[in-house]
């Protein structure tokens, strides 16, 4: 299992490395002329242009280019953003905070609901729960996150009046100590209510698929023979290995909960990497695009890699397979 | 042809949305003479909510919402349905010759699979358009070089599994070129799951297409559910129908071509019971 680890972590170089020679074709190639790029749409004097390109090095050969390219990137170097004034890196990381802090709560609420969900429908296949759950879930896949967020927004901001619409602290009369702490509660309701509503019906999806499957397994008829109640073999015989391939679809969807949650820190102006990747739109500001590019795409590489891990921890037979390794050794 | 049909009335569900697809398409093919009114003309009636006269209201131009929705089915339909036949002509190819020829062919390829897979989608469609300008070819180019895997991995696994069965061997033993065999006999049988897939594909390109628009990154000339959904966004407080009917759309659109899909496969399926 170590060695798969290691295949694994190495197998991520060259995939990281095609990822950053994309990026750098998006704004080297697509862009056509990446002076504009590098200081946005705007009217510049011929002069600075000609600087820009020199200091860039923008009149040497592509290849040339990209290796300098490639070379920045490993000491952690992404351009800056001219538009916000700082490095975009530093901008990058700091938002990704803030769409962490939004993310993982949501994520870890519908798993849990989500499993609980698949619980309930699979022992019940074919009846009225099951049908319902199967087809929330089914329904879930097909909605846009981002008009969710909207009818959340109508409902309960503009309409019942309960919530905040938008945002991530009261600006106006912002509160201090433990009442900061619940206004930013009070924000994240929504916001978060919306991604998990939108993730549940993919994990409650799979473990149904996944609880139904073990459900007709030898261990599980051999439990039920020795006159456990459903409740223990449910919880205790199916439930871990159910939860395998969830642990797989939650951790490998990682970058389609990216982009959920920008989509969805729009609508509720959430000061995150969605906010910012919308407002560098507007301002053309495209070294941080370019910037939001890598690093979405690394960070599912990472994801995907914390999943196989995750999925070793969670899967006792591994464990297993590595201690009757050891033994023979 | 009646066998197919005869599963297909099996699956209620199934059947009722591979009719509305089709009734999409043609309501989007007849726009101009079913619409009410030019999707672009402007009206008086500015924020006007649902009632006689525009049935679905109208938006913050005077435009009529459910004539901009019947537009909207010219967008999204050929953006989803190009980007999955795309999807489906690489897959199906990739994981043909990936699953027939098997040995380091097969493992490069299931490599680059995974590359592909880790590169979301909308995040680069979004960086693309927000480079070069909106177009939707390149919407198209995206879900197409993003999403075969998922076909070409099917692909694989059926071309590998029917290669083993016993009709296979037979029609070797009766000295037919392995080529023919995966062209003739092999490919038929393999396509159902596959069209699952690209049904499925079909709805992520709409929903991209209509997260794109949302963003404010597509033509602003063309009108589209996405775009529809944009203007609905600076009227939440108050016009909830600029909202609410184009979004419908996409739900009801998406969902159908995702259970139609699944339907048409199974009564595809060559081995389901009668």
């Amino acid at each position: 299992m170590l060695r798969f680890l290691l295949t694994r972590l190495l197998w991520a170089v060259p995939i990281v490395l095609v990822i950053a020679v994309l990026s750098f074709m998006l704004l080297h190639l697509v862009r056509g002329d990446p002076v504009t790029a590098l200081i946005g749409d705007f009217p510049a004097p011929p002069e600075y242009v000609a600087r820009i390109r020199a200091e860039f090095g923008l009149d040497e050969p592509i290849m040339t280019q990209l290796w300098r390219y490639l070379v920045n990137l490993a000491q952690g170097n992404l351009g800056f953003s001219f538009a916000n004034r700082m490095p975009v890196l530093d901008l990058i990381l700091s938002r990704a905070r803030i769409t962490l802090l939004l993310m993982v709560p949501a994520l870890v609420a519908a798993s849990v609901l989500g499993v609980i969900m698949g619980l309930a429908a699979a022992p019940r296949a074919g009846s009225a729960t099951d049908a319902t759950i199967t087809g929330l879930s089914l329904l879930g896949h097909s909605v846009p996150i981002f008009w969710l967020a909207q009818l959340l927004v109508m409902a309960f901001a503009v309409q019942l009046q309960w919530m905040p619409a938008s945002g991530m602290i009261t600006l106006r009369d912002t509160p201090t100590g433990w009442q900061a702490v619940a206004d930013f509660l009070w924000h994240l309701v929504m916001p978060m209510t919306c991604i998990t509503i939108y993730y549940v019906a993919v994990v409650a999806r799979v473990a149904r698929a996944a609880v139904l499957e073990m459900l007709n397994r030898d261990f599980v008829l051999t439990a039920m023979a020795k006159g456990l109640t459903h409740r223990r073999v449910l919880w205790r015989h199916i439930l871990p290995n159910a939860l395998i391939p969830v642990v797989t679809v939650v951790g490998y969807s990682f970058g389609s909960s990216l982009t959920g949650a920008i989509l969805t820190e729009t609508v509720f102006a959430w000061p995150g990497l969605g906010s910012l990747f919308v407002s560098s739109i507007a301002m053309r500001d495209y070294p941080v695009l370019q910037g939001i590019f890598l690093f979405s795409a690394t960070a599912v590489v990472v994801a995907n890699i914390l999943t196989d891990m995750v999925y070793w921890l969670v899967d006792p037979r591994l464990h297993r397979r590595r201690v009757r390794v050891v033994a023979n050794a | 042809m009646r066998k197919v049909w005869r599963q297909l009335r099996a699956q209620p569900i199934g059947l009722v949305s591979i009719f509305i697809v089709l009734a999409l398409a043609l309501v989007g093919l007849m726009a101009p003479i079913l619409a009410p009114g030019d999707p672009n003309e402007l009206g008086q009636d500015v924020l006007q909510a649902p009632g006689p006269g525009h049935w679905l209201g109208t938006d913050d131009l005077g435009r009529d919402v459910l004539a901009s929705l019947i537009h909207g089915i010219r967008v999204s339909l050929p953006v989803g349905i190009l980007s999955a036949a795309a999807a489906l002509l690489i897959g199906i190819a990739v994981g043909a010759i990936a699953g027939a020829r098997g040995g380091w062919i097969d493992g490069a390829f299931m490599r680059l699979t995974e590359m592909f897979q880790v590169i979301p989608a909308f995040i680069l469609a979004a960086v693309l358009s927000a480079l070069s300008g909106p177009a939707e070819w390149q919407v198209i180019a995206v879900i197409a070089a993003l999403s075969w895997p998922q076909p070409a991995r099917v692909m694989r696994g059926e071309v590998i599994r029917l290669r083993q069965l016993d009709y296979v061997e037979a029609v070797r033993c009766l000295g037919i070129s392995e080529r023919r065999i995966l062209l003739g006999e092999i490919l038929p049988n393999a396509l159902a799951p596959v069209l699952a897939v690209g049904a499925i594909i079909v709805g992520t390109a709409i929903l991209l297409e209509a997260s794109l628009a949302f963003l404010g990154l597509s033509n602003p000339d063309v009108v589209s559910w996405g775009r529809m959904l944009n203007a609905g966004q600076r009227y939440l407080f108050q016009a909830w129908w600029l909202s609410v009917f184009p979004g419908l759309t996409i739900v009801i659109a998406v969902l159908s071509f995702n259970l139609g899909g699944d339907a048409l496969a199974a009564a595809l399926d060559p081995t389901a019971k009668p």
